[in-house]
């Protein structure tokens, strides 16, 4: 594959950056819950085919960076009555995240 | 059998014989959904088309139901007795897998550890993303819409009903696996077993604990 078949990673570990609030039709890998919330990226775990094009039998191309983002558990559940410092990990596709301030 | 018990009698019988009868069991044949009934059209489709064999079929089931948990307590016992390969899995979860005799698997396996200061517990909430060339396949519990919804709401409460009490002071973190990462928790060590071999401490690492809904005890 050539390399402009990927897309380049934007964000380092650290980053601090929100998920899209979007609600587009189809396929999507990023769960409802985590859509509009902001966390830190944790790590970047590869770059892989689109889930939202592979799953209609397409090539997955460009192929996007995926991250885990770790979110506070307070900032996704208002409510939440664990610790302030339980987290929960999510693996979320660049096209899917913004920086945040 | 009496005289009264016939197939012809209308279903009128109420002597003994009829109440020793049994309601048919529902079989495998009585539940061919909607997806069930496409599963089998597509893979006989495939099949007469020569894609592949009904045996390779056959083999491929048979491989996945050899997977079971004790693959992974191995893993798990490997890297509480040899500090070098806890650093391997920890960096490359896939290259430990090998390096353990077992298959490196379709996807990256990210381990993650508990330690004094944090609990790991994994849930996919989008399906039952699990990695199954190491554990098996997944219990029916990991896979229902209770546990998928509720664990990554309130874990502390979903763990409190597996029976394991997370103390305060101790972070939760939940994994939802919701792409192309797998993930295997590295449970601590339980006290009480010092100077055990690797196979008595792999015998004390269930399911459950690598899923991190549990945590492994010595009996």
């Amino acid at each position: 594959m050539s390399r402009s078949d990927s897309v380049e990673p934007r964000f380092q570990p650290g980053d601090r950056v929100e998920v899209r609030l979007a609600y587009p039709p189809g396929h999507v890998r990023t769960p409802y819950y985590i859509r509009g919330k902001a966390g830190i990226i944790e790590r970047l775990c590869g770059v892989y085919g689109n889930p939202e094009e592979l799953a209609y039998a397409r090539p997955g191309l460009p192929r996007q960076p995926l991250y885990r983002v770790r979110f506070r558990q307070r900032d996704v559940w208002p409510d939440y009555r664990g610790r302030p410092v339980d987290t929960v990990d999510v693996e979320i596709f660049q096209h899917w995240l913004e920086a945040a301030p | 059998m009496s005289t009264h018990d016939s197939d012809h009698d209308d279903g009128h019988s109420h002597d003994a014989a009829a109440a020793h009868r049994h309601p048919p069991r529902a079989d495998l044949g009585d539940t061919l959904t909607y997806y069930r009934a496409m599963e089998i059209g597509l893979r006989e489709l495939l099949i007469d088309k020569g894609v592949f064999t009904a045996d390779d079929v056959r083999k491929q089931v048979e491989n996945m139901d050899s997977r079971s948990p004790a693959q992974g307590a191995r893993v798990v016992a490997k890297a509480w007795v040899d500090p070098e390969y806890r650093k391997l899995l920890l960096q490359d979860g896939g290259e430990a897998c090998v390096a353990a005799g077992f298959d490196r698997g379709p996807y990256k396996l990210v381990v993650v550890e508990n330690t004094p200061d944090a609990h790991n517990v994994v849930v996919c909430t989008l399906c039952s993303c699990y990695p199954r060339w190491l554990l098996g396949l997944p219990p029916d519990w990991y896979k229902s819409r209770a546990y998928r919804s509720r664990v990554v709401r309130e874990p502390r409460a979903v763990l409190r009903e597996f029976g394991t009490e997370i103390p305060d002071h101790v972070t939760v973190r939940v994994h939802d696996s919701t792409a192309d990462m797998r993930y295997l928790v590295l449970p601590q060590r339980p006290p009480g077993a010092d100077g055990w071999s690797e196979e008595r401490l792999a015998a004390l690492v269930s399911r459950d604990a690598m899923i991190g809904v549990s945590v492994p005890r010595v009996p």
